[in-house]
Order: structure tokens, then C-alpha cells, then sequence
């Protein structure tokens, strides 16, 4: 069929949908790339990156396999202290910093998983929230290495020479280049496992356990497999944000932190992929923009989400999905 | 240390455990029968004290504030179900939880806007206050007030499930909605009857909390973790979990606070980790409960 003929309507709509959905990584890069000409200032930029990620990491639990967590706080605040402790306690340049925050939240990822896949449903949330909830306990006690109920400081990136070129990560626009190669990388890596065979059974788990155990998929594994690698993006994503603020609030791991992403992930459109940047992009606006006015953003930010999970349940990029292709 | 240390210990820890059950009761009836976990429960908890701060602002009495504040929670948990849980129902086990958390932040700003980021104090009123002997050494009134007022209300609440026609409709729906709705009865009632109920006893732990650890707007979330961890231990919707789980929680805790007082708070979890790797289900939960 050559352009011009037979064009139903919403046909364009639909096909540039799909030729987005085809190239998604380059998309959504493409999109990041010149985020921060959009945004009001660059450390808003930076935060919905970040916070993009890391809802990318939750996605690929709640939105791919249909677990819901409410425990992700502790790998996003497990990569932070992770990179912050390497970094502030350690001396460790900024690079292997990340690689050990990641490796802390994926580790950390394995032994709540371990835990919480032993149940289902709702069940799952709530021991989730609790086995995080006791990781904040711990590091809230533990002041000699977190630095306890203030935070952990000195988090200095600072410069690095990298094959000769010289990176400062003071300079907001670097610092948001940087930590945009990290975040094109992970969301390289998702849509890969999105797209193998292990990203269909993770679905089929989600859309009936008991069907795809019986067709012989080991679900447990898959559970568990899929919770550790959203841990790891997860944790990527608070190492990169303790780069980025060179402090790891101590309110990182708390329960409010899990509670950002369900939001973020929800508001965006879950088990889409490009949902949780824009639930992010979106909630961080909205905080920004409430603040301004007043103290009492979370008035506001629970109304929108209760708005949400009454009459949008596929979020914003999910309503946008359904009128582009009915 | 005495033997009778330990057991004015024990007390202490059944009074901190007489908040948590009447806590995890009222989480574990809602899940029970409506499968619904509320996560606005620890944004009741702190409703329930600030509504007790005002009634009794008003009326200076502390027992008229007992009676008003489970009414007044749970009137609100009334208007909660039917105008923003009940068009969740059937739409999956996620959605009422999402609301539900939306919900607690909604709550926790709306305290803030009337009465003050501040936390503000509670006292116990006065025919309450001081100690008496109770044969092991002195206990504080309050506290065995609390022991005797949950007693009362668990042994009303059994009563009222287990005894009462109403109470059989509540059982009959726990088993099987349909068959219930069949039989001709509005079961939606009855489920918006028993979400007050929670509600209301989340609000009145709150109140009876207050004169403990004091009032303040994020009082509710470590509330709701405890709620949570009880009801893991016990056993999803099983009321008789909720109060052994609740007791043997007050009981960690307060014996952890003397040998070991940096890990008062963490004792809970270690008791639910534990549950989960040898009984996953709960003390008392059935297993294949929802899975």
C-alpha cells in the first residue's frame, strides 16, 4: 500500500506508534537527549532520569511479571549507600562506585526476592514493604557507616580522566550526559530481556501462573530471576542518584521512597516502556510545580494517583497507547 | 535479674501487643472478608488520635473521646469504601491497595493542614494515671487498662462474629460471597459495614496509643508496619493470628528493649523472616489462601 492511498483514520497515528515501538531504546534516548532544554533547571532533568530509571527497574517487576512490590526503596537506597560508602568511606572512584552499588542492590535483591517469592498476591506487597522497612532499620542504626539519621555526606564524584578527556561531573550538563549513557545502557539491556523468550514468560507469568507452570516454565526462577534484575536497575539507579546529589538522604530507603515508584510507574502506565519515564517526567513536575505554592504536594500527588487508579489504570502513556491504537 | 522484673516485663510488652492486635484485627477482619488490604490503616491509626485530641479539646473528658473517636474513624471508613473502594471491586487484588496508599498520603497532609506538623501531647486521664501493685511490683494503670480494654473488646468482637445472625452473614461471606448474594443478602453492605469496623478500630488504637508515645501526623506509618508484620505472622485474614502475632510482637519487642535496645525495633521482622522460611502461610493462615 503506498502512502497517500486507502489511509484510514488513525492510521498514521498508529504507524508512527508502531515505528516508535520498533526502535524504543533509540526513542526514548532520543527523548532523554533533549530533556534538559525542556525542563525548567538541569537538576530536574537529572532527577527524572534517575527516577526513570529506577521505575524502569520496578516496571519490569510490576508491570512485566504482575509482582507488586512496595519494598523497592531498598534497592534503590542499597545502591545509593552501596556507590555512597564506596565512594565517601572508601575513596573509590566514581565508575567502580556504580558497579558496586549495582552488584549491593542485586545481591540484596536476591535475598528479599528469596524471601518474597515464597508468596503471592498481596502478600507479596506487604512482606516486601516489611523486609525493606527492616533494611532502613538497620541502616538507620548502623550510624558509624551510613551516618545514621543524617545521611550519608561527602559523596564527591569530582573529575575523572577518562581516556583523556577530561569529565566533571560538577557541571550540570556533563553530569546529565553522563548519567544519560548509564541510563541508555540499562534501558538497552531491559528491552533485550523484554524481547527474548525469557521477557515472554516473564508476561506469561503475569497473565496466569498456574498456565504457564503447567506449559513447564519454572516459575519460582523466573519470579526470582525477574526480581533480582529489576534490584539491579533499581540499584543502578540509586547509585547514579547518589552521584548526583554527592549526599545519600537517609529517607532514600524509607517507605515512602517504594511508595514514589508504585506512583511513577502507575501514573506513567505500567508494563509499557516508556511509562515509567513519563510517570516520572510527570510526578517530578508536579511536586516541583506544587511546591512552589505550597508545603502540601503530597495533598496534591495522592489525589492525582487516587484520579489515576480510578479512572486510568493504564496511566498516562497507556491512555495515549489506546487512543493511538484502539 | 528478678523473676518478677521479667514478668512486669511480660506486662509491658502484652500492653505495647493490646495496641498492635486491636491494630491487626481490625486489617486482618477488612482482608478477611473483602480481600482488601488498607494501606490508609496506619493513616486511620493517626485520624483516631487527632480526632481523640479534638473531641477531647472539646469536651475534656477522655471517655466520651473513647466512644466518639472508633464512631468518627470509622464513619470515615465508611464513606472511604463506598465512594472510593467499592468501584474498585473485581478489577483485580492491586487496585484497592493502590487507592488505599493514595489515600494515606491524602490523610497524613490533610492532619498536617489542621492541625500542625508538631507533634502534640496526650495525656492519660487522670483516674488512669499512676501505678498499682499487681502482686509482681508496681505496673502503670494505663497500661493494664489498655490489657483489659482489648480483652473486653476481642472477647465482644468474638461474640459478636461467632454468636450474632449478623456475625454468621460476616462468616458466610469470609467462605463464600456468591453463594451469600444468592441467598438473597446484600453482601456489599455488609462489606461496607465490616471496612468501618477495621477503620474504626485502627482509629481507636490510635487513641489509645496516643498517651504512650505521643500524637503526631506520621505516627501512622510505623503503625502500619507493625500491622503488616502481625498480620504476615499470623496469617492473612486470620483474626486469631492477628492476636497471638500481635501479642508475641508486643512481647519481642519489650523484652528485646531491655537486653538489647538498638534491636527493640528490628525484633518484629526477625520473628516474620523466620515465619516466612518455616511457615510461609502464617501461624494461623490457611495455606492457598489467594495462593
Amino acid at each position: 500500500m503506498t502512502a497517500g492511498h486507502l489511509v484510514l483514520p488513525g492510521t498514521r497515528g498508529r504507524r508512527l506508534v508502531d515505528a516508535i515501538a520498533r526502535h524504543r531504546v533509540a526513542a526514548a534516548v532520543a527523548g532523554l537527549l533533549v530533556l534538559p532544554w525542556v525542563m525548567p533547571y538541569q537538576a530536574l532533568a537529572v532527577n527524572v532520569l534517575v527516577y526513570g530509571l529506577y521505575a524502569v527497574g520496578f516496571n519490569l517487576l510490576y508491570g512485566y511479571t504482575g509482582l507488586l512490590s512496595f519494598g523497592h526503596a531498598a534497592f534503590f537506597g542499597a545502591g545509593a549507600y552501596g556507590c555512597g560508602i564506596a565512594i565517601s568511606r572508601f575513596g573509590v572512584p566514581w565508575p567502580p562506585a556504580l558497579i558496586i552499588g549495582t552488584a549491593f542492590a542485586g545481591a540484596l535483591g536476591a535475598v528479599i526476592g528469596g524471601l518474597a517469592i515464597r508468596t503471592r498476591g498481596i502478600y507479596f506487597a506487604m512482606v516486601t514493604l516489611a523486609l525493606a522497612q527492616c533494611v532502613y532499620a538497620i541502616f538507620y542504626q548502623w550510624v558509624s557507616l551510613t551516618g545514621g539519621e543524617n545521611g550519608l555526606r561527602g559523596v564527591n564524584a569530582g573529575r575523572l580522566l577518562l581516556f583523556g578527556w577530561q569529565l566533571d561531573l560538577i557541571d550540570p550538563t556533563t553530569k546529565y550526559y553522563v548519567v544519560l549513557v548509564f541510563v541508555a545502557l540499562a534501558l538497552w539491556l531491559v528491552s533485550r530481556v523484554l524481547d527474548s523468550p525469557f521477557g515472554a514468560v516473564l508476561e506469561a507469568v503475569r497473565e496466569n501462573e498456574t498456565r504457564a507452570r503447567a506449559c513447564g516454565y519454572d516459575v519460582r526462577a523466573t519470579k526470582f530471576l525477574s526480581f533480582v534484575l529489576s534490584a539491579l536497575v533499581c540499584g543502578l539507579a540509586g547509585s547514579l542518584m547518589a552521584i548526583h546529589l554527592s549526599v545519600v538522604p537517609i529517607d532514600t530507603l524509607n517507605y515512602t521512597t517504594s511508595g514514589l515508584v508504585v506512583m511513577m510507574t502507575l501514573l506513567g502506565g505500567m508494563g509499557t516502556f516508556f511509562g515509567p519515564f513519563i510517570g516520572a517526567g510527570f510526578f517530578v513536575v508536579v511536586e516541583d510545580v506544587t511546591t512552589l505554592y505550597t508545603d502540601h504536594w503530597q495533598l496534591v500527588v495522592g489525589t492525582i494517583f487516587m484520579v489515576f487508579v480510578l479512572f486510568f489504570p493504564r496511566g498516562i502513556w497507556g491512555v495515549i497507547l489506546q487512543w493511538l491504537r484502539p | 535479674m528478678s523473676p518478677n522484673f521479667l514478668l512486669l516485663q511480660a506486662f509491658t510488652g502484652f500492653a505495647l501487643g493490646a495496641i498492635y492486635v486491636l491494630l491487626a484485627v481490625g486489617l486482618a477482619l477488612v482482608f478477611g472478608l473483602l480481600t482488601v488490604i488498607n494501606f490508609a490503616h496506619g493513616a486511620m491509626f493517626a485520624v483516631g488520635a487527632y480526632i481523640g485530641i479534638f473531641v477531647f479539646g472539646l469536651t475534656g473528658n477522655f471517655w466520651i473521646s473513647l466512644v466518639i473517636v472508633p464512631l468518627a474513624v470509622g464513619g470515615i471508613g465508611l464513606v472511604v469504601e463506598r465512594v472510593l473502594v467499592r468501584p474498585l471491586y473485581g478489577r483485580g487484588i492491586d487496585y484497592p491497595l493502590l487507592l488505599t496508599f493514595g489515600l494515606s498520603y491524602v490523610l497524613l497532609d490533610l492532619i498536617r493542614i489542621l492541625w500542625g506538623k508538631q507533634g502534640l501531647p496526650f495525656d492519660a486521664p487522670d483516674a488512669l494515671s499512676g501505678a498499682v501493685d499487681i502482686g509482681i511490683g508496681y505496673f502503670p494503670l494505663y497500661r493494664l487498662f489498655l490489657i483489659a480494654l482489648t480483652a473486653a473488646l476481642l472477647v465482644g468482637l468474638w461474640l459478636f462474629i461467632d454468636k450474632t445472625s449478623y456475625g454468621l452473614v460476616i462468616r458466610a461471606g469470609a467462605r463464600d460471597p456468591e453463594i451469600v448474594r444468592v441467598l438473597g443478602i446484600d453482601i456489599a453492605r455488609v462489606w461496607l459495614m465490616v471496612f468501618g469496623i477495621g477503620t474504626g478500630l485502627a482509629g481507636l488504637a490510635g487513641m489509645l496509643a496516643a498517651p504512650l508515645q505521643g500524637v503526631f501526623p506520621e505516627m501512622g506509618t510505623p503503625a502500619l508496619m507493625v500491622a503488616f508484620v502481625i498480620t504476615v505472622i499470623g496469617g492473612m485474614g486470620s483474626l486469631v493470628g492477628a492476636v497471638v502475632a500481635g501479642l508475641l510482637v508486643g512481647l519481642a519487642e519489650s523484652f528485646t528493649a531491655i537486653f538489647a535496645p538498638q534491636f527493640s525495633q528490628l525484633s518484629m521482622y526477625v520473628i516474620m523472616v523466620l515465619v516466612l522460611l518455616l511457615r510461609p502461610q502464617g501461624l494461623f493462615g490457611r495455606a492457598g489462601l489467594l495462593g
